[in-house]
């Protein structure tokens, strides 16, 4: 069996009387579209922050591609391939949207510059591309900061594809999207990801979307993983309809 | 032709032709290019989002470095000293900004503030080394290999501080656009995305602080061979702050800013001394509020035509 | 050391401490409310001295004891506080409450610019020195030196009574505590029925008030010139910065702690003196950039 994509093991974090991972054995294969589940503080966004380092776990390791990476910084996960979106979109508000997704771009190829003006260090068909892919090419002067909430998400997940990462992972992409924008919001990532082979995981909270694009659901109650197995599987176990869906 | 280079080419014309018609304007000239390269220093952290009160640090230091080196190799080039004042401005600013840049906001301004001050004191109290609060007089060097009586000496200063405005606007506005100065700039809306994307925030602000420093240094070489005199007060924090000042007034959208504001603030400063029983720093106050009011971006935003304010 | 310098240096730096502390104190009563840190704090201190000189020469001119000084000097602070704290905060603090900080702290450091020139203009660049109070109050002995009763109590113990009163000014009364529950959260305060915009009014006037009343203190033991409110406010930089933002009780304890470190190079390294308190800064700010006796976290990466 290949290496893992990502894997942790025993990984454990409590913060006094409240633990947020509670020894989290867990594996990730190439090609997945994992989804996350579970209540707030239930731990999820823990997980993911302490994947992509935000956070440093009391025990426990994470692996990325057979790598330790445990204790490396946000930054040297993002240039190995794991990346990350955000809930709240964040972006470079000063700076337009094709700008944005080149200062992204530019982290990737090494070094900071001095001389070469940002669009010619980076190169356009890349950043066209991304932006293609979520169809924000025909605003790409605007400013970031004035984007539709809808826009931004897509930028800020522009940002991340950018990279080239070989894991993304995406931190609640359909929250503060209205209703009926969520699956055309869904269905462009989707198409994004499949077209750049990229592995994902998405914290979701709305079970439709979970069901409708996920290969795979793992559901975390109280700092555990408590159900992981395909949608079907996992949304009808009676303990996560009880503590994650609330029935 | 854009306006800001409308502007840059209008600024150079007066700096070098007012003195054929006003000759006392030389020195003013000089100095108000100098505080300018100060102002264009400052104005690369301002985009970053930090301020520091603190910068006249570096513009002491640039002073007393050419003070220094003129009292132990007397003959050396003027030219020579620039040099001097700019490498040890940068090599202090590598220094300091390698554990100055990892604060932020109040703590970041406090920080250079304080450094500042510690220098200014102690130039003020060392006297046997530094001349106390007196300073140091420098004798005028050669200049591009040529000794010059006084006019002719400030004629070439004059020339060679609108040459290096030029030029080091020019590189500025290069290093702003590029990869570094675009990171820079990113850090003052989102530094968290910046490293999530893979860039060092340390090193962008770094980069930024050492040229700040750079020019800081610069302009205090270009004071101290201007003035033939070099003082503690060079380095007091109120110094700091109109550096600062200027960088605000001006704007720091367009490199020409700096120097716009460094031309209103010694304009200002002449014309109070003549007219308005000198009470240059109560106009100054009042033309800057009313300018944040106003035109919050500086003078030079007001340059800007509209597509070219969307692309920032 | 000989024992006698030793009761010197700590008086010194007691009193030294005490108008320390004042100035400090005023700077971070304002941070702690309004977020801001005013750069023009420093010329209430110069306006109240200043004030207090010409109150006090005018005394003298009608033929008034100098134990007047006594009411002029708080007088002379209540003005200024009232009429200039009050002026720049309605025509520039309310205004700028929205705007990037970096532009708050040019327009206060504006302001500064504004209060030199006027102070010049006003009283020009002669030395005040109107030191009668300090004359008629006397001086002491203690273990065998001679002190000015002025420095010795009349300073350390205003500021006392300043810390105690404003301390229980603000954990009892009405006002006080909706200055504490603003300086906390000012949307929150809003929400509560707060007038806020008031209470950043009356802290500032407060906040001014009491550094115009160290300026008022200083002024008759020292020549007042320009200059001098630029020079104190750095000094109160030091207080601040070293306490922490907002921090009342420690501002107390870091005038005393930069006081006495001050008074002892003089006595013991004079060259270092005017160092110490930038020297006591850099290293809080290196090591504990929120300050002695802060809880929150700077901002630092």
């Amino acid at each position: 069996m290949s290496t893992p994509l990502l894997q942790t093991k025993d990984l454990q974090l409590a913060f006094g009387a409240v633990v947020v991972a509670d020894h989290i054995d867990f594996t990730l294969t190439e090609g997945e579209r994992l989804a996350v589940i579970g209540q707030n503080g239930a731990g999820k966004t823990t997980f993911i922050n302490i994947c992509t380092g935000l956070i440093h776990p009391q025990a426990g390791q994470v692996f990325f591609e057979g790598h330790d990476v445990t204790a490396l910084s946000p930054r040297a996960i993002a240039l190995r391939g794991m990346v990350r979106s955000f809930q709240l979109p964040q972006l470079f508000t000063e700076h337009t949207v094709r700008d944005c997704v080149r200062i992204a771009a530019a982290g990737k190829r090494g070094g900071l510059g001095l001389w070469t003006p940002l669009d010619k260090a980076v190169p356009a068909a890349e950043v066209d591309h991304v932006l293609e892919m979520v169809g924000l090419a025909s605003r790409g002067d605007e400013m970031s900061g004035a984007l539709p909430e809808g826009q931004r998400k897509l930028l800020d997940i522009a940002m991340a594809l950018v990279l080239k990462p070989r894991l993304l992972i995406l931190d609640e992409p359909t929250s503060g999207v209205s209703t009926d924008e969520k699956h055309g919001l869904m269905k462009t990532i989707m198409a994004a990801l499949d077209a750049e082979k990229v592995t994902a995981i998405f914290v979701e909270h709305d079970v439709d979307i979970v069901s409708q694009y996920a290969t795979r659901v793992a559901a975390w109650i109280a700092g555990r993983i408590a159900a992981d197995g395909t949608p079907q599987q996992v949304l009808l176990d009676p303990e996560v309809r009880k503590n994650v869906i609330g029935e | 032709m854009s306006k800001p280079k409308i502007v840059v080419i209008i600024l150079t014309l007066l700096a070098l032709l007012l003195p054929l018609a006003l000759p006392w304007l030389k020195t003013p000239l000089i100095l108000g290019t100098a505080f300018g390269i100060a102002a264009l220093g400052i104005s690369i952290l301002i985009i970053s989002g930090q301020i520091s009160f603190g910068h006249a640090l570096f513009v002491c230091v640039g002073g007393y470095a050419v003070a220094f080196t003129v009292r132990k190799w007397t003959h050396m080039d003027s030219a020579l000293l620039l040099v001097v004042g700019t490498a040890v401005g940068a090599v202090i600013g590598a220094i300091v900004g390698s554990f100055v840049v990892r604060y932020r906001g109040i703590f970041f301004g406090m920080l250079n503030l304080a450094l500042s001050m510690v220098l200014f004191a102690v130039l003020g109290k060392f006297f046997n080394v530094t001349g106390g609060t007196d300073g140091l007089r420098l004798e005028r060097s050669p200049f591009f290999g040529f000794n010059m009586e006084r006019d002719a000496f400030e004629t070439v200063l004059l020339i060679t501080c609108v040459v290096l405005a030029l030029l080091l606007g020019w590189l500025v506005q290069r290093y702003l656009r590029s990869v570094a100065g675009q990171a820079l700039s990113a850090i003052k809306t989102n530094e968290t995305r910046l490293e999530y994307v893979g860039i060092s925030a340390y090193q962008a602000l770094l980069i930024g602080y050492i040229i700040s420093a750079a020019l800081g240094g610069l302009s205090g070489a270009l004071f101290a061979i201007a003035q033939g005199l070099v003082t503690p007060e060079m380095g007091y924090w109120v110094r700091s702050g109109e550096i600062v000042f200027v960088a605000i007034l001006g704007g720091v959208g367009h490199p020409v800013g700096a120097f716009i504001g460094a031309g209103i603030f010694e304009f200002v400063k002449l014309f109070a001394a003549a007219y308005l029983t000198g009470a240059w720093q109560m106009v100054l106050g009042f033309v800057l509020i009313a300018m944040v009011f106003l035109a919050p971006r500086g003078i030079s935003a007001l340059l800007e035509d509209k597509k070219h304010k969307e692309g920032a | 050391m000989p024992q006698d310098l030793y009761i010197l240096a700590i008086l010194d730096g007691l009193s030294y401490a005490a108008l320390l502390f004042l100035v400090a104190l005023g700077m971070t009563l304002v941070f702690g409310v309004m977020n801001i840190v005013n750069m023009a704090h420093g010329s209430f201190y110069a306006l109240g001295g200043y004030m207090a000189a010409t109150l006090g020469l005018w005394a003298t001119s009608q033929g008034l004891s100098p134990a007047w000084s006594l009411l002029i000097l708080p007088l002379a602070a209540v003005i200024i506080g009232v009429v200039f704290g009050g002026l720049m905060e309605t025509s520039l603090m309310q205004r700028i409450y929205s705007k990037d900080p970096i532009l708050q702290l040019l327009v206060t450091f504006s302001a500064f610019m504004i209060f030199e020139d006027f102070q010049r203009l006003v009283w020009g660049t002669q030395p005040y020195f109107v030191s009668d109070i300090v004359n008629y109050l006397g001086t002491t002995e203690v273990l065998g030196i001679t002190y000015t009763r002025y420095q010795l109590m009349l300073l350390p113990g205003v500021a006392l009574a300043v810390f105690i009163a404003l301390r229980s000014f603000l954990k009892f009364s009405s006002v006080g505590r909706q200055i504490i529950a603003v300086s906390h959260n000012r949307e929150v305060s809003t929400a509560l029925g707060i007038n806020v915009k008031r209470i950043s009014l009356f802290t500032f006037m407060v906040g001014s008030m009491l550094g115009a009343l160290a300026g008022a203190l200083a002024s008759p033991t020292v020549s007042w010139v320009p200059g001098i409110g630029g020079e104190m406010i750095v000094l109160s930089f030091a207080v601040v910065a070293t306490a922490g933002l907002g921090q009342i009780e420690g501002a107390l304890v870091a005038a005393i702690l930069i006081g006495l470190a001050r008074s002892f190079a003089v006595y013991l390294m004079p060259e270092v003196e005017v160092l110490v308190p930038y020297l006591i800064m850099v290293l809080v700010l290196l090591f504990r950039p929120q300050g002695l006796f802060s809880v929150a976290q700077a901002r630092r990466v």
